[in-house]
């Protein structure tokens, strides 16, 4: 079991170095456990939202949320698959602190068959203080059978 | 150009972060079409590769964003209250449009849909429901 966690972990730190939007943002894995995740974005002048008054955008918070709701996902599982989004609501209780890091803390708490659900939280100090929370489906197996680059060709079925 | 496309554009290059993703718009009347041209910065999963799903939901929170200030004008700078975001297609490495609708807007809540579409606006990739908080902003007496 904590071989698999070791495993998971690497998994995580691979796929924030791997997903160019992940490491432009400076994401990093605090720490993973079994379902558990907490992420974080570095502060960054140009991630702002708000020139005037220096908080970053709720998108960068959009994309922490899901990205470490994604890494719970994982965490849950007992083998690696592929994972997409299916659906993902948030509620900005409050604007971050300008000049503070942002983190996630994401907790899996039900894996079936084809879909993992996953709640989060995403704060700048304290996860009881949240700046935001989220609820997140992700579909499991998302990419079976499609090979790598399968995105380059256009879909087989037209819309 | 109009004034309200001149503000538009100064809007979009004020923000950081929407120059970060490469964030432009096009208007039509009052009506914008937001356009997120690929980048490899954006690519979340890059084995297909495919466009982050944080970025589309960011994409198209910015487009309802955009869409309320062209409607209420600056005096009413909305904040988001929450968000629902659907995920229809994998964001494939292509050029994404949104367009937001606007549903409702009361004295203090707007209510907007949005839809984001590659190559066909029939097959949109991603949907987005939110609230926004219209109420214009009192300055803190601090």
């Amino acid at each position: 079991m904590n071989d698999h966690l070791e495993i998971m972990r690497q998994v995580a730190h691979g796929m924030n170095q791997g997903s160019p939007q992940a490491r432009a943002l400076g994401f990093e894995t605090v720490s993973l456990e079994h379902a558990t995740a907490v992420m974080k974005v570095p502060y960054s002048d140009k991630l702002v939202g708000d020139p005037d008054t220096g908080v970053i955008a709720g998108g960068v918070v959009t994309t922490l949320l899901d990205h470490c709701c994604g890494q719970a996902a994982h965490a849950a599982l007992d083998t690696f698959k592929y994972i997409a989004t299916l659906d993902l609501r948030i509620d900005y209780m409050r604007a971050a602190e300008p000049g503070k890091d942002i983190f996630a803390k994401a907790h899996c708490f039900k894996v079936t068959k084809n879909v993992a659900f996953v709640r989060a939280v995403a704060y700048d100090a304290d996860p009881d203080d949240p700046v935001a929370a989220a609820t997140a489906a992700f579909m499991l197996d998302s990419s079976a059978g499609k090979k790598p680059g399968a995105n380059f060709k256009p879909p087989r079925t037209p819309a | 150009m109009s004034a309200i496309d001149d503000e538009l554009q100064a809007l979009l290059e004020r923000i950081p972060y929407a120059q970060f993703l490469g964030v432009r718009a096009e208007l039509a009347g009052d009506e914008m079409t937001a356009i997120l041209p690929f980048g490899e910065h954006l690519v979340g999963n890059p084995t297909l590769p495919a466009i982050h799903g944080g970025v589309l939901g960011a994409f198209m929170e910015m487009t309802a964003l955009a869409q309320l200030s062209i409607k209420e004008g600056q005096a009413r700078q909305p904040r988001v209250i929450d968000v629902s975001i659907e995920y229809l297609r994998s964001g494939r490495p292509l050029t994404t449009y949104a367009r937001a609708e606007i549903k409702k807007v009361g004295r203090r809540i707007a209510n907007v849909h949005v839809e984001a579409w590659q190559e066909q606006r029939a097959a949109p990739i991603a949907a987005l429901r939110g609230h926004f908080l219209v109420t214009p902003t009192e300055k803190p007496a601090k």
